[in-house]
């Protein structure tokens, strides 16, 4: 008997905004020291809500699809990669055309990395990093039926929608069970100030105050970092 | 024979015709080349022509392969892109547009140093591989192409070669002295340079978490394995006729001529292609420099500067060739390509708090 197929759900309303997700990722040494994984303030100067991103692997990836080298692969389990390094040219249009914001440039490197669920670890049967720290099972890896066991009251969708633009994806996210996809509009950017004093507004007028917050870690992690990768055997199921 | 008839008709449907007519004409330009250069094969070396058929096989492929590439529509926007923006008349005001090119050429394709930055002992494997192999290129095409052949010269008082190149007699070297060491030594040399390459790149490969992690059989290691079969063959011949008085040399030279042309046909295929490739980056240089001056894109939610304006622009028109439709939900305003990543993730975790109308469970 083959094993279960494991998938991967995002609970944006779980998130509590600890970046274990972003220390864990930062660990691998595919990319040592840089997390894959963005966790933003939704709206700082009035919320302490806070969204984890990863890469949502689209069916059919506009970074992919956009990318002038040919450099983005989806394998053949639908995972969408990071760049071949001898390909990418560092132009960004990937990070540009993304539309969940994805994508990472590295200049330094000339190269984009991304989010690629650790296929390493998913191949052999282990969790994605950011998963196994998550303490509250925002980022969370598992069968379809233990996410309906473990979270009655929400459903898995994997439909988005920008605008006209719908996007399928490979990862789910969890809303409620009258929610058939996720609808993404930026009307009131249309507005500007005279339209109702909404999020973009405030949030355009906190960033101009206060300047743009950056929650990436520049620092790159010492050489000598300890393994601190979670016993998969002991890791605890998050309810 | 129906079933023959299908399979054709099938790889027919594969094949993108105008790149197939763009791959012929410049495989019949190189076919000329090698007609007209070597003298109406006066020069050409009949014992290497199994090496040139591969060589007119393998262009043919890269041109093909090349041209398809060049249709996907970021790519054509790039290419376009770069050939305007390097003769655009602002960028020749002090000849920045060749300074332009001088330092990218150096930075990216010579001295390479952002593959210093990801790994030394990276760079210096991938450098010796490069150097090497470009080495072996250039002394392995003239003279499979007839370009470069050389013939007796004076036998008194010193024995002399000839070299002469597209037919003109251009040096008359001695046959003893370290130059023509050298020149008659070329291959051995590069050998010696890529087979260390290989050797390096192996190791990390083999004990580089970060690279194992990711690499696959066929991608990374079967194109060293063909370097390394291709240079050891390569040396092995030249041990056996200097020291072995041509110990196995037949059989060798079959051997080596094989991993060759096998190489050879690999070069359009797989990761070696990158050398073709890799010349675009020149194009993203143009872009930065020919945008640092001008304003940025700013995105309407964080309001940051996040990338050239006109390459947000042409990715628009990119994506539309896509299909795909990321323009503002009532048509007027910014695409949703014009919201920076992190403006995009912001506004994506405030659709799902409406999604969830604000509720939490
Ligand atoms: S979420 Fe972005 S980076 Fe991931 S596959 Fe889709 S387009 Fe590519
Ligand atoms: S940055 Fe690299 S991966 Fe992204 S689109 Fe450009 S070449 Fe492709």
């Amino acid at each position: 008997m083959s094993a279960p197929v494991k998938e991967f759900f995002i609970d944006f309303q779980r998130c509590i905004g600890c970046n274990a997700c972003v220390a864990g990722c930062s660990e691998c040494h595919t990319h040592r020291g840089k997390p894959m994984v963005s966790v933003d303030k939704v709206d700082p100067a009035h919320s302490a809500q806070t969204a984890p991103m990863v890469c949502m692997h689209c069916k059919e990836p506009t970074c992919a699809l956009s990318c002038p080298a040919d450099a983005i692969k989806m394998d053949e389990n639908g995972i969408v990669h990071s760049s071949l390094k001898p390909r990418c040219i560092a132009c960004r249009n990937c990070e540009i055309a993304c539309p969940f914001g994805v994508p990472k440039i590295s200049e330094e490197i000339q190269q984009m990395q991304k989010c690629d669920m650790c296929f390493d670890r998913t191949s052999a049967g282990k969790k994605p990093m950011c998963t196994t720290v998550c303490p509250t099972g925002a980022l969370f890896y598992g069968t379809m039926e233990e996410m309906k066991r473990l979270r009655p009251h929400s459903k898995p969708i994997n439909k988005w929608r920008f605008g006209k633009q719908v996007i399928e994806t490979k990862l789910w996210v969890m809303v409620p069970h009258d929610v058939d996809e996720v609808v993404v509009d930026w009307p009131e950017l249309l507005n500007g100030a005279s339209g109702p004093i909404d999020l973009a507004v405030k949030l355009k007028e906190y960033f101009e105050k206060h300047g743009v917050p950056d929650p990436e870690i520049r620092e790159p992690l010492p050489e000598s970092m300890p393994e601190a990768r979670p016993d998969e055997t002991e890791e605890a199921e998050f309810l | 024979m129906r079933e023959l008839a299908d399979t054709l008709r099938y790889f027919a449907g594969q094949l993108h015709w105008p790149s197939v007519r763009n791959a012929s004409l410049l495989t019949a330009l190189l076919v000329l080349a090698i007609v007209v250069g070597s003298r109406n094969l006066q020069n050409f070396d009949a014992a290497l022509v199994g090496y040139t058929y591969a060589c007119v096989a393998a262009a043919f492929a890269v041109f093909y392969r090349y041209s398809v590439w060049l249709t996907k529509p970021p790519t054509k926007k790039f290419w376009r892109r770069g050939w305007q923006l390097c003769f655009q008349p602002a960028l020749w005001k002090n000849l920045r547009s060749p300074r332009i090119l001088g330092e990218a050429v150096t930075r990216k394709l010579v001295v390479q140093d952002f593959v210093w930055r990801r790994s030394p002992a990276r760079w210096l494997g991938h450098m010796l591989i490069a150097a090497g192999c470009l080495l072996a290129f250039a002394i392995t095409f003239p003279l499979v192409f007839g370009w470069i052949h050389f013939e007796m010269g004076a036998v008194e008082p010193d024995h002399t070669y000839i070299v002469s190149v597209f037919g003109f007699h251009v040096h008359e070297l001695p046959l003893a002295g370290f130059f023509s060491w050298l020149v008659f030594h070329g291959l051995v040399v590069a050998s010696f340079m890529v087979i260390p390459g290989v050797m390096i790149v192996m190791y990390r490969r083999m004990m580089e978490e970060g690279a194992t992690a990711v690499q696959r059989f066929s991608r990374d290691f079967l194109p060293l394995i063909l370097l390394f079969v291709v240079s050891f063959s390569g040396l092995l011949l030249w041990v056996s006729y200097e020291y072995l008085e041509g110990y196995f040399f037949t059989a060798l030279a079959q051997f080596h001529a094989w991993s060759v042309i096998a190489l050879l046909l690999y070069l359009p295929f797989g990761k070696l292609f990158h050398i073709f490739q890799r010349p675009a980056s020149l194009g993203v240089s143009y872009y930065k420099a020919a945008n640092a001056d001008k304003d940025p894109a700013r995105c309407p939610v964080t309001g940051e500067a996040f990338a050239p304006k006109m390459q947000t622009d042409d990715l628009k028109e990119v994506l539309g060739e896509l299909d795909f439709d990321y323009s503002a939900p009532d048509g007027k305003g910014p695409a949703w390509n014009e919201v920076s990543p992190r403006g995009k993730r912001i506004l994506i975790a405030r659709a799902h708090s409406i999604a969830r109308k604000h509720k939490f469970d």
